[in-house]
C-alpha cells in the first residue's frame, strides 16, 4: 500500500516562524532600549565628570569621555565644588558610609533582638509590644518629619550622629522578616538546646544567628542602600558641614541648577555618590534581589 | 502563629525588646502624638504662647487653595510616576522573562538604578535637561521647543516625573520579574495548548495571576511618589516654579521648616498619616484577597 | 481518524543529546505508554509532540500532517499535566471552556460540551468552584475534562497520576483506560511507573537513555524483553541476572560455579565460551531439592501475605531473589532454575538472544 503524501502547511509554518522571530526581535529591542534609558543618564554623568567646566558651561558636552577626569575627581575628592560649597567629597563619603552602616547594623541588631523576644518567649504585654512595632510599618519617617525633628531638638541631639541615626533604626519590616524566619526554625532545635542545657542567649548566639546569616546579609544590602540614600532627615538634622552626607551635599552643590556651576566637579561628586550603593547591588545581586522580594512580603 | 516550644522568663525578653520599643516610643509615638496635639494649637506671631483651637487648623488647611493645589500636584505627580514606572517595568519584565539569549545580562543591567538615591537621580536628569548645558534640554531648544523647566511649570512637572519614575523602574522590574517567574510554567503551557496566542495569554492568564504583585506595587509606588520623592523635587525644582511641583510632603516641609507654621504643618502631617494608614489598610485587604489564589 | 508518527526525532540541550533518533508509529485510537526511569527523555519526547519543545531534527507527523514547526495551538492536541496546570483564577467551568472560547465556539456549544464532559467525569456539581477548593482527585478530573472538551486528535498525558495517593491512583488509572476506550482518541501517556504502563498501554515504549529499548504490547515486553534493561525495568521484584557462558553447539549455558542449564527452546547462535547473561524472574524460580539445585543462603525474607519474597545468595556469592507462594522460613532455600522460563541475553550488547 502506498503511503499518502505528507501534508505540509507551508503558509502556516512561515507565519509561525515569522511570529516567533518578531517576538524575539521585539524583546531584544525593548530590553536594549530599556537598558539604554536606564544607563544613559549615568553615562552622561560619567562623561560630564571627565570634561572641564568650560566645555560643560558652554553646553558642548560630547557623548564620549574627555581628558579631565583626574583633576575633576581630585578636586571633588579633596576640595569639593559648587558655587559656595566646599565640603570635600572624601569627607562626605565617609559620613554617608558611617550613616549607612550605622543604620543598617542598628536596624538589624534591634530587630533580631525584638523578634527573638516575641517569637521564643511568652510574657505579659508580648502582643501589645508586637503591635506597637507593627504599627510603625505604616508611617514612613517623612510623614512625621517635623514632630520627630522637634523631639530631636528637645533632646539636644541636633547635629549629632545619634540624632541622625537612631530615629531611622526602628524598623517594623526587619522585625517582621526575622519573626517570620524564626517561626520556621523547628521546635526540635529549641528542645535539643534545652536538653543540651543551652539558655536562651546561648541558643540565640549558637543556633539562631548562624541560621539567619543569609537573611542578615540580604537585609544588610537593602538597609545599606536605604541608609545611604536618606535625604530629608539628614537635610533637617545636620547643618554642620563636617557631618554632611554626600547625597545631601551633592544637591546643595547644584543650587538652582545654573549653567555657571562647577558642573565638572558636581558630576564627579555625583559619580562618587552613586558608586558605593550601585557597587553593593552589582556585587551582591542575588542577595539583594532575595532580600528585597522577601522583606516586602 | 505561635511557637509551641519556648523559653521561660519575663525579664530577659523585655530587655531584648527594650531598644526597639524605646526607639519606637520616643521617635514614633511621641512625635505622632505631638503632631496630633500641635495640629490643634495655634502659636502667636512670636511663638511665645499658644492656644487650643480644636480642628481649626484642619479646616484652614483643607480650605487653603495652596494646599488644594499641592494635593492636585501630588495626584498628578503620583499618578504619572506610578503609571509610567509600573507600565514600563511590566513591559520590560515580560520581555526579560522570555527565554532569550542574554536574558540574565539584561536583567542585571536593568536592576541597579534601584541603588541610586532619588536626589542623585535628580542631579543626573538635571544634567540632561538643563536648558543651557543639558544634552536633551539644549536639543529641545534647538529643534524649536522652548524648554526651560525653571520657568515653565509643566516642564518642571515632566522633569520630576521622569526622574522619579526612572529611579523606581528597577524596583518594579525586580518585583514583576519575580512575580512572572512564580507563575508555574505548566499553566502557561496549558494555555498555549489551549490555543491562546501570546497577547491573549498575557491578558487572560498572566495579568490576572500577576494582579497581587501589581496591586502591591501600586501601593508601594504611590507611597514612594508621596514621600520618598521629596529628594527629587527638592534637588530639581524646589517645588517651583510658582509652586508648580509642590507636593503635599514638600508643603509640610516648607510650612514647618521655612515658614515655621507648626500648627498648620502638623495638621498637614496628620492628614498625610491618615492617608498612609488608609493606603496600608487598602493593601492589607488586597493581601487577604490574594489567599484565594 | 488520527495517527501519530515520529520520524528520527532527535533533541540536544547544548552539548547533551537527550533523544537519539526516535521512530514511532501510533495507530488511530491506540494508547501508547512511554515508560522509563527519570532522565531517560520520555517527558522531552512528549513535549516535542505537544510543540512545547522544538526537536533538534526529525519530524512530528499527526494524521499525516507535518506539525514539526507549528505552535501547540495548531496541532489539534490536548494535554494533561503532572501538576494539572489548572488556571488558578478561573472556575472549573472557566478552565474547561477556555480552549473552546479561544477557538471561537458559540456559547451554547461550549456549555453543552463542558456539561457533557463534566457528566462523564462526575464533576458536574463542581463547575463553579475554583481549583483551590478541589481535592487532588477532583483537580485531576478537571484537567482531564479540559482535554476532553476540546475533542482533539491526540491526547497527551504527562505523568498525570503521580501526584495522587496510591488508592486514588489505581482508581483513576482504570478510569483513564475506560475513558480512552470510550472516546477512542489516540493517546500518548508518559509514566515512570511500570504497573501504570503495563495496565494502561496497548503498546509500551520502554525508553533507556534517549533511545527506545523496546516497543511492543505489554505482555510481549514482559515475556520477551528485548534487552537486559527492559528485562530489569519491567517486573517486580526485578528479574535475576546470572552470568554464564555459551556451551559448544549453543544448546546450553554454563554457570560460573560450574553447573550447566540446557536451553529448552533450541540452540543460541554464537561461538563457544561467549559470555551470556541469563535472566529468570523471581516468580519463576522454583523451590525444591534436586541434583542440579542451588542452595540459597537466605539473607532477607519479605512476607507479602499470599506470597513471600526471599533474597538470598547462591554459592559463589550471586544474589538471587525468589518469589514463593505462601509462607517461608528457614536459613537455606534450595531452588531450581527452570529452563523453560529462561531469558538469554548477550552479555556484551545486552540484547536478547533467541533460538
Amino acid at each position: 500500500m502506498e503511503a499518502p503524501p505528507l501534508i505540509r502547511d507551508d503558509a502556516l509554518l512561515r507565519a509561525t516562524r515569522r511570529r516567533r522571530l518578531v517576538s524575539r526581535v521585539v524583546a531584544h529591542a525593548a530590553l536594549i532600549l530599556g537598558v539604554l534609558i536606564v544607563a544613559f543618564p549615568i553615562w552622561m554623568t560619567l562623561v560630564g565628570s571627565t570634561h572641564d567646566s568650560g566645555t560643560i558651561g558652554r553646553g558642548e558636552v560630547p557623548l564620549l569621555p574627555g581628558t579631565h577626569a583626574v583633576e575633576n575627581y581630585a578636586t571633588a575628592w579633596g576640595k569639593g565644588g559648587g558655587v559656595m560649597r566646599t565640603t570635600p567629597a572624601s569627607l562626605m563619603l565617609w559620613n554617608s558610609l558611617l550613616m549607612a552602616v550605622l543604620i543598617a547594623v542598628g536596624k538589624i541588631a534591634i530587630s533580631i533582638l525584638s523578634a527573638y523576644a516575641v517569637v521564643f518567649f511568652r510574657f505579659p504585654g508580648r502582643m501589645a509590644a508586637f503591635w506597637a512595632i507593627f504599627i510603625t510599618l505604616m508611617l514612613p519617617v517623612e510623614v512625621r518629619i517635623i514632630p520627630t525633628f522637634q523631639v530631636i531638638v528637645d533632646l539636644n541631639l541636633g547635629n549629632t550622629w545619634a540624632g541622625l541615626v537612631i530615629p531611622l533604626i526602628a524598623s517594623a519590616t526587619a522585625t517582621l522578616l526575622f519573626r517570620q524566619f524564626f517561626l520556621t526554625i523547628p521546635d526540635e532545635f529549641v528542645e535539643a538546646a534545652k536538653i543540651d542545657g543551652a539558655g536562651p542567649l546561648r541558643f540565640l548566639k549558637d543556633v539562631v544567628l548562624p541560621l539567619s546569616l543569609t537573611n542578615i546579609a540580604a537585609l544588610f544590602v537593602i538597609l545599606f542602600i536605604y541608609g545611604w540614600n536618606q535625604y530629608l532627615w539628614p537635610l533637617l538634622i545636620i547643618n554642620d558641614r563636617s557631618m554632611e552626607t554626600i547625597v545631601v551635599g551633592l544637591s546643595k552643590m547644584i543650587g538652582r541648577g545654573d549653567s555657571q556651576n562647577d558642573w565638572n566637579t558636581i558630576m564627579a561628586t555625583a559619580v562618587l555618590a552613586l558608586l558605593p550603593p550601585v557597587l553593593v547591588v552589582a556585587l551582591m545581586q542575588r542577595w539583594f534581589v532575595r532580600g528585597l522580594t522577601e522583606t516586602e512580603k | 502563629m505561635q511557637k509551641k516550644v519556648i523559653f521561660r522568663g519575663t525579664l530577659l525578653p523585655i530587655a531584648l525588646l527594650a531598644p526597639q520599643l524605646v526607639v519606637t516610643v520616643v521617635f514614633f509615638f511621641w512625635p505622632a502624638g505631638q503632631a496630633v496635639y500641635q495640629s490643634m494649637l495655634r502659636e502667636d506671631a512670636f511663638g511665645l504662647s499658644s492656644e487650643f483651637v480644636g480642628l481649626e487648623n484642619f479646616r484652614e488647611v483643607l480650605a487653603d487653595p495652596s494646599w488644594v493645589h499641592a494635593a492636585l500636584n501630588t495626584l498628578v505627580f503620583s499618578g504619572c510616576v506610578a503609571g509610567l514606572a509600573l507600565g514600563l517595568a511590566l513591559f520590560l519584565a515580560v520581555q526579560a522573562d522570555k527565554s532569550l539569549r542574554g536574558a540574565t545580562v539584561y536583567r542585571s543591567l536593568l536592576i541597579w538604578p534601584y541603588a541610586v538615591a532619588p536626589a542623585v537621580a535628580a542631579v543626573l536628569w538635571l544634567f540632561l535637561f538643563q536648558p543651557q548645558i543639558g544634552l536633551i534640554g539644549r536639543g529641545l531648544n534647538a529643534i524649536g521647543i522652548p524648554w526651560d523647566y525653571r520657568l515653565n511649570g509643566t516642564h518642571a512637572m515632566i522633569l520630576v516625573i521622569v526622574a522619579a519614575a526612572w529611579k523606581q523602574l528597577a524596583y518594579n522590574f525586580i518585583f514583576f520579574l519575580a512575580g512572572l517567574q512564580s507563575i508555574p510554567a505548566s499553566v502557561l503551557e496549558a494555555a498555549a495548548i489551549d490555543g491562546a496566542r501570546p497577547a491573549r495569554r498575557f491578558w487572560t492568564i498572566i495579568f490576572p495571576l500577576l494582579s497581587p504583585t501589581t496591586f502591591f506595587l501600586l501601593v508601594v509606588n504611590l507611597t514612594y511618589a508621596f514621600f520618598e520623592t521629596f529628594g527629587v523635587i527638592h534637588a530639581l525644582t524646589g517645588g517651583g516654579p510658582a509652586k508648580a511641583t509642590e507636593t503635599l510632603i514638600y508643603k509640610v516641609y516648607i510650612d514647618g521648616v521655612e515658614n515655621l507654621n507648626l500648627g498648620s504643618s502638623s495638621a498637614q502631617s496628620v492628614i498625610l498619616m491618615v492617608l498612609v494608614v488608609l493606603l496600608t489598610a487598602f493593601q492589607f485587604r488586597a493581601v487577604e484577597k490574594k489567599v484565594h489564589y | 481518524m488520527a495517527t501519530l508518527s515520529l520520524r528520527d526525532v532527535r533533541k540536544s540541550f547544548n552539548a547533551t543529546q537527550v533523544l537519539h533518533g526516535i521512530e514511532l508509529e501510533v495507530a488511530d485510537g491506540e494508547l501508547v505508554v512511554i515508560v522509563g526511569a527519570s532522565g531517560c527523555g520520555k517527558s522531552t519526547l512528549l513535549r516535542i509532540v505537544a510543540g512545547l519543545e522544538t526537536p533538534t531534527s526529525g519530524q512530528v507527523v499527526i494524521s499525516n500532517r507535518d506539525v514539526t514547526g507549528l505552535e501547540p495551538a495548531d496541532r489539534d492536541i490536548a494535554m494533561v499535566f503532572q501538576n494539572y496546570a489548572l488556571y488558578p483564577h478561573m472556575s472549573v467551568f472557566g478552565n474547561m471552556a477556555y480552549g473552546l472560547k479561544i477557538r471561537g465556539l458559540p456559547r451554547a456549544e461550549i456549555e453543552k460540551r463542558v456539561q457533557a464532559a463534566a457528566e462523564i467525569l462526575g464533576i458536574g456539581a463542581l463547575l463553579e468552584r475554583k481549583p483551590k477548593q478541589l481535592s487532588g482527585g477532583q483537580r485531576q478530573r478537571v484537567a482531564m475534562g479540559r482535554a476532553i472538551v476540546r475533542e482533539p486528535a491526540l491526547f497527551l498525558f504527562d505523568e498525570p497520576l503521580s501526584n495522587l495517593d496510591a488508592k486514588l491512583r489505581v482508581q483513576m488509572r482504570a478510569e483513564i483506560r475506560r475513558l480512552q476506550r470510550r472516546l477512542g482518541v489516540t493517546s500518548l501517556f508518559v509514566t515512570h511507573d511500570q504497573v501504570e504502563a503495563m495496565t494502561l498501554g496497548d503498546r509500551l515504549v520502554v525508553m533507556n537513555a534517549g533511545r527506545p529499548a523496546q516497543v511492543a504490547p505489554p505482555m510481549e515486553i514482559f515475556s520477551r524483553p528485548a534487552d537486559t534493561y527492559v528485562a530489569g525495568f519491567i517486573g517486580s521484584p526485578s528479574m535475576n541476572f546470572i552470568p554464564a557462558t555459551l556451551e559448544e553447539g549453543g544448546r546450553a549455558a554454563r554457570l560460573a560455579e560450574g553447573s550447566a542449564i540446557q536451553f529448552a527452546d533450541g540452540p543460541r547462535p554464537g561461538p563457544a565460551g561467549m559470555p551470556l547473561i541469563l535472566g529468570l524472574r523471581p516468580e519463576h524460580i522454583e523451590p525444591g531439592d534436586g541434583p542440579d539445585s542451588l542452595p540459597l543462603a537466605v539473607e532477607l525474607i519479605e512476607p507479602l501475605g499470599s506470597e513471600t519474597v526471599v533474597h538470598g545468595r547462591a554459592p559463589g556469592g550471586l544474589a538471587v531473589t525468589a518469589r514463593l507462594p505462601g509462607a517461608f522460613s528457614g536459613a537455606v532455600l534450595p531452588v531450581q532454575l527452570p529452563a523453560g522460563h529462561l531469558h538469554v541475553f548477550d552479555a556484551g550488547s545486552g540484547r536478547r538472544l533467541d533460538p
